[in-house]
């Protein structure tokens, strides 16, 4: 029995769940990094958030929605690594729990599931927890290389917690700079602070394979790392004593992870080019002015989500060019 | 009590409460200005109205019907079918003007071929609507009149009227929950879905095909396509079916539900509906 | 800006044209070409000779049809084409093969045309010439430029860039000269001294030859373009050669430029040089499990099985059989359908190849906007289609859409984007039309 289609005929042989699970395959350098530095804690925390966000998956598309069940397509796991990604590695098990149901009920199904939400999800998950509580989510454990202790880990600050306190206490850039690591180790992650933001160079290398293999374009996490290096160039020109370097801004915090997978979510982010480059300028400057004037030390979470609320107002207003639609003929 | 009347809780309850006096005489004026005069018998009249929206009288919706009625100071040419006569009688009794009689009506889909009686030749893979399945080609079945089964009447059915039989591949109406809106018929690219007079006690004989080639060229297709033979237009004595292009056609104002016709089609096109059992003499003579 | 690459699968490149004998029956639509149907000049039992007229095209944009063969018209009855529907038709029981007097047969080439340019463009009339690429718009109307409108070039499409058909790739090879010839006539019929072909660089030995060859005609350029797909598209051929962009809604004459395919100026060439008619086009037959992909010159209104049979017959594994290319062909659902002065192609796909990929949740990869050639946002027309909010639709241009499904093939989702674009563009047009009056 012949078929009979519209065309074209041909497809790609591109699907969903071949991009969630190249997405996953990237993240396994940082995810291995963090399991280094933070040890078992970090595994567990892991297992928990991944097995927890698939299985509110399954149970919401099986007993709410009742539509074709999902959870293999990759995208659960995805939310479920990031949403461990963005906590401190010594969390307790249960509060990754609840964050898991919040990211994934919450987040992602209450809109109808994959595609469908306006904000990230695995960040709404973050900043959930982040606000109901805050003491377990901002002890942050010191990296001990392979440690199997789950409980009494060393904490200390972050980077950014230095930067915050040190501004606050209006102790000069350089005396805070001085009580934190060098650049090397802040490049492998060698520093406290969530468990899978601390390593730049691996979450880039996991960035620039997303990018080889066409799974993000580069507009958003340009613009979005661009604008933050500019803007906080601008104001360590206009008084280096006070505030500290791009490069600074660049390597701590979840600036990194938040350019290259948070943002660049496909539900949650602009269609158009165009948008996106705004859509990653506006994270940028968010991002520096949380920073060095909000009440949080860290911003990255916080301008997404804030951004994500702008997205369906760039989409409407930042089109692709239509071909033909200005004249200019040569 | 001294901290409540200091010189910040004044200020804030001075500048407020002048902001509020001059918001609240703009929002005054404002209201003047635009004031619309509506007609209070619109909203009379669209509180009878069943507030379906379903768009069956041909307006947008149960308020623009009212309007129009409202505007027309009388109720003939309207008619709401979900309310039926019924509702078109309590608007005439509260408006004091007169109701037209309609009968009711009821969607009926006048093709049969299931895939028992036009089996598919090919397999069709695209997009789940028929509007884009009748552009592309005839039919899994091969008929270019026929029932193409992705279900576009369904979908537009706004009182869940109707369902997908998953076995034939075509839509089934429930009688009792249409109400001869005519979605599906606007809806259905093949314009196979009518509306014909429900009947008594909703009895009801028609062509169920609605194919216009030639009766082999239907045939070969399909096993219960009307050929266009003209014995049905023979057997009738009440003038009520005519042949046109191949195809009968059964006249619901002049048909009288005799049953003479069903009997006597050769490739039993046409449909009788919520009839008793035919009595064995004709059931043989059917065979015949 | 935009594009898509899918894979080639040039099966047929090296396989030199093939001339199929003429079947015993033969189905001329009279509906080959867009516009108005032809009206037909011959009654059931007449005989007829090969590239005598059977049916006039009188409106405006019509075009005229001739006998492909020569024998008796067995019946002018509807018959179902190759658009799934059944249409108006002569049926040609072939006895012999006779030709109309007059008929230049002969492969020699004749280079020098005496006609003037009113005079050409009547030629390509009664030959019932039309545009060989897939559209079949009548040439003749293109080559009468609009008053007001001036054409500086003329643009002959040898891209290609359906995979699978290797058809004007093969004409080029074999009959490149003709080609020339066919071009300079149109020239001369158009008032414009400078033609470009555009070809993909994926057609080396095309695009040397042709280079060659254009050496000795003046005003006659060819450029190598890259391989994507839809290169071969009217309004992206025009922005890749001379970098000016048709207007939304306008025609190719606005900038200056008529198009052309390379087939349409070899149809030219026999029209005008031969006085052939229209008769006969060359086939590419293909797929991945088809015996002996081929190109093949056949008569208009032979049968589609015939064709697959002389490539090999039709295969067990066959599950999907096309006409014209794998990006914007017509599926058939029935092998009996005569080939018309569009099909380019006649594709065979395996079972596997037929499927289309299970429906997914949109994921909002914004894949089908990046890749767009006309710069518009499929995932949204298809969703505003689908819940027919169509004065949107027309506002986020959908009438722009050309059909070249690239959105389709690219989607990862298995969306039907293009299926839902389509019905929006039909509905959005009646509403067009009747706004209009």
């Amino acid at each position: 029995m012949l078929t009979v289609s519209g065309s074209p005929h041909f497809h790609s042989t591109q699907s969903v769940s071949k991009i969630m699970y190249g997405v996953v395959f990237s993240l396994l350098p940082a995810m291995v990094v963090s399991f280094i530095f933070f040890g078992l804690a970090a595994v567990l925390l892991t297992l928990t958030a991944v097995a927890s966000c698939m299985a509110f998956e399954f149970l919401i598309q099986k007993y709410l929605i009742r539509g074709p069940m999902t959870i293999f397509d990759g995208s659960a796991i995805i939310t479920g690594i990031l949403l461990a990604f963005n906590v401190p590695s010594n969390l307790p098990l249960g509060l990754m729990v609840i964050g898991a149901a919040v990211a994934i009920g919450m987040g992602k199904m209450t809109f109808g599931g994959l595609g469908k939400n306006p904000f990230n999800p695995a960040l709404v998950g973050r900043v959930f927890l982040m606000i109901s509580f805050p003491v377990q989510m901002t002890t942050y454990p010191e990296p001990s290389v392979l440690s199997t202790q789950l409980t009494d880990v060393v904490t200390g600050p972050t980077p950014l917690t230095l930067l915050k306190g040190g501004i606050a206490r209006g102790q000069e850039i350089s005396e805070v700079m001085s009580q934190m690591p060098g650049y090397t180790d802040l490049m492998f992650g060698n520093m406290g602070g969530s468990m899978g933001e601390v390593s730049a160079i691996f979450l880039l290398l996991g960035g620039i394979y997303m990018l080889v293999r066409k799974i993000i374009t580069w507009h958003i996490p340009l613009a979005y790392l661009g604008s933050s290096a500019l803007f906080s160039a601008v104001f360590w020109l206009i008084s280096p004593d006070v505030y500290p370097d791009p490069v600074f801004h660049l390597l701590t915090g979840g600036l990194m992870l938040g350019a290259l997978y948070m943002a660049t979510d496909y539900a949650t982010s602009p269609m158009a080019p165009k948008g996106m480059i705004v859509f990653g300028v506006g994270c940028g400057l968010l991002t520096i002015i949380i920073r060095l004037f909000g009440a949080y030390p860290e911003g990255v979470a916080f301008s997404i989500l804030i951004m994500n609320a702008f997205v369906p107002l760039i989409n409407r207003g930042l089109k692709p060019k239509r071909f033909g639609e200005e004249q200019k003929n040569g | 009590m001294s901290a409540l009347f200091n010189e910040i809780t004044l200020f804030s309850v001075i500048s407020l409460g002048a902001i509020g006096g001059v918001a609240a005489i703009i929002l005054f004026l404002v209201a003047q200005k635009f004031r619309v005069i509506e007609d209070p018998r619109i909203d009379k009249v669209e509180e009878l109205l069943p507030a379906a929206n379903c768009g069956g009288c041909g307006l947008a919706g149960c308020r623009a019907l009212a309007e129009a009625i409202v505007k027309a100071e009388r109720l003939e040419g309207f008619h709401c079918p979900p309310g039926g006569n019924d509702v078109m009688q309590d608007i005439a009794s509260a408006m004091g003007w007169e109701a037209e009689e309609a009968d009711p009506m009821v969607a009926v889909l006048r093709c049969n071929g299931s895939r028992e009686f036009a089996p598919p030749k090919v397999r069709y893979d695209s997009a789940m609507t028929c509007a884009f399945a009748h552009a592309l080609f005839a039919g899994e079945g091969g008929c270019p009149y026929g029932c193409l089964g992705c279900g576009d009447c369904v979908l537009s059915c706004g009182f869940d009227a109707m369902h997908m039989d998953k076995e034939t591949g075509l839509p089934v109406i429930i009688d009792d929950k249409c109400v001869a809106c005519g979605a599906c018929v606007k809806e259905c690219p093949r314009n196979i879905i009518e509306l014909r007079k429900k009947g008594k006690k909703n009895r009801r004989i028609y062509v169920s095909c609605i194919n216009e080639e030639k009766g082999g060229v239907a045939r070969k297709n399909c096993k219960v396509a009307c050929i266009g033979c003209g014995k049905c237009m023979k057997e009738c004595r009440f003038d009520a079916i005519r042949v046109e292009n191949f195809l009968a056609y059964i006249d619901y104002e002049q048909c009288t539900l005799c049953r003479k016709c069903p009997p006597v089609c050769p490739t039993s096109a046409i449909h009788e509906l919520n009839f008793p059992v035919r009595k064995k003499k004709e059931a043989v003579k059917e065979e015949g | 800006m935009g594009g898509v690459h899918p894979p080639e699968k040039k099966f047929a490149e090296k396989q030199s044209i093939e001339r199929l004998d003429p079947p015993k029956m033969v189905v001329i639509p009279l509906s080959q070409h867009l516009g108005v149907p032809a009206v037909p000049v011959v009654e059931k039992g007449d005989q007829v000779r090969c590239g005598q007229l059977i049916a006039k095209g009188e409106a405006f944009i019509s075009a005229h049809i001739h006998a492909s063969v020569s024998g008796k018209v067995v019946k002018i009855d509807q018959v179902t084409d190759t658009s799934g529907y059944r249409k108006m038709s002569v049926v040609i029981q072939v006895e012999g093969d006779e030709w109309e007097d007059g008929i230049d047969r002969d492969e020699t080439l004749i280079k020098e045309c005496s006609l003037d340019a009113g005079e050409i463009a009547r030629k390509i009339q009664e030959m019932g010439v039309v545009g060989m690429g897939g559209a079949t718009f009548p040439s003749h109307v293109k080559m009468m430029v609009p008053k007001g409108k001036k054409a500086t070039h003329l643009i002959i499409n040898g891209v290609e860039c359906e995979p699978c058909l290797t058809a004007d790739h093969r004409l080029m090879i074999e009959k490149g000269e003709e080609i020339m010839v066919g071009i300079t006539i149109q020239m001369k019929a158009l008032g414009v001294d400078k033609a470009i072909i555009g070809i993909e660089n994926n057609k080396p030995d095309a695009l040397a030859h042709m280079k060659k060859l254009a050496k000795n005609y003046p005003g006659i350029s060819v450029e190598a373009l890259k391989v994507k797909y839809p290169q071969g598209a009217e309004k992206q051929l025009i922005k890749a050669l001379l970098n000016r962009e048709v207007p939304s809604g306008k025609l190719p004459i606005e900038v200056g430029c008529v198009v052309h395919n390379v087939g349409t100026a070899f149809a030219v060439y026999e029209a005008v040089q031969k006085n052939k008619p229209l008769v006969e086009r060359v086939v590419t037959v293909s797929g991945s499990s088809v015996g002996k992909p081929s190109n093949f010159l056949v008569r208009i209104g032979t049968p589609v099985s015939a064709l697959i049979d002389a490539a090999g017959g039709l295969p067990d594994d066959a599950g999907k059989v096309i006409n014209g290319g794998p990006m914007m062909g017509k599926a058939l659902n029935d092998l009996e359908v005569p080939v018309t002065k569009g099909t380019s192609g006649i594709l065979v796909f395996t079972k596997k190849e037929s499927f289309r990929p299970q429906e997914q949740l949109c994921i909002r990869c914004a894949r089908c906007l990046t890749i767009c050639p006309m710069g518009l946002e499929p995932y949204l027309l298809a969703v505003l289609a689908d819940k027919k909010r169509l004065e949107e639709c027309e506002d986020e241009g959908i009438m722009d859409c050309m059909e070249c499904g690239s959105c389709l093939y690219i989607c990862p989702s298995g969306k039907p984007l293009l299926d839902h674009i389509r019905v929006g563009k039909n509905r959005v047009g009646k509403m067009i039309r009747e706004r209009n009056g």
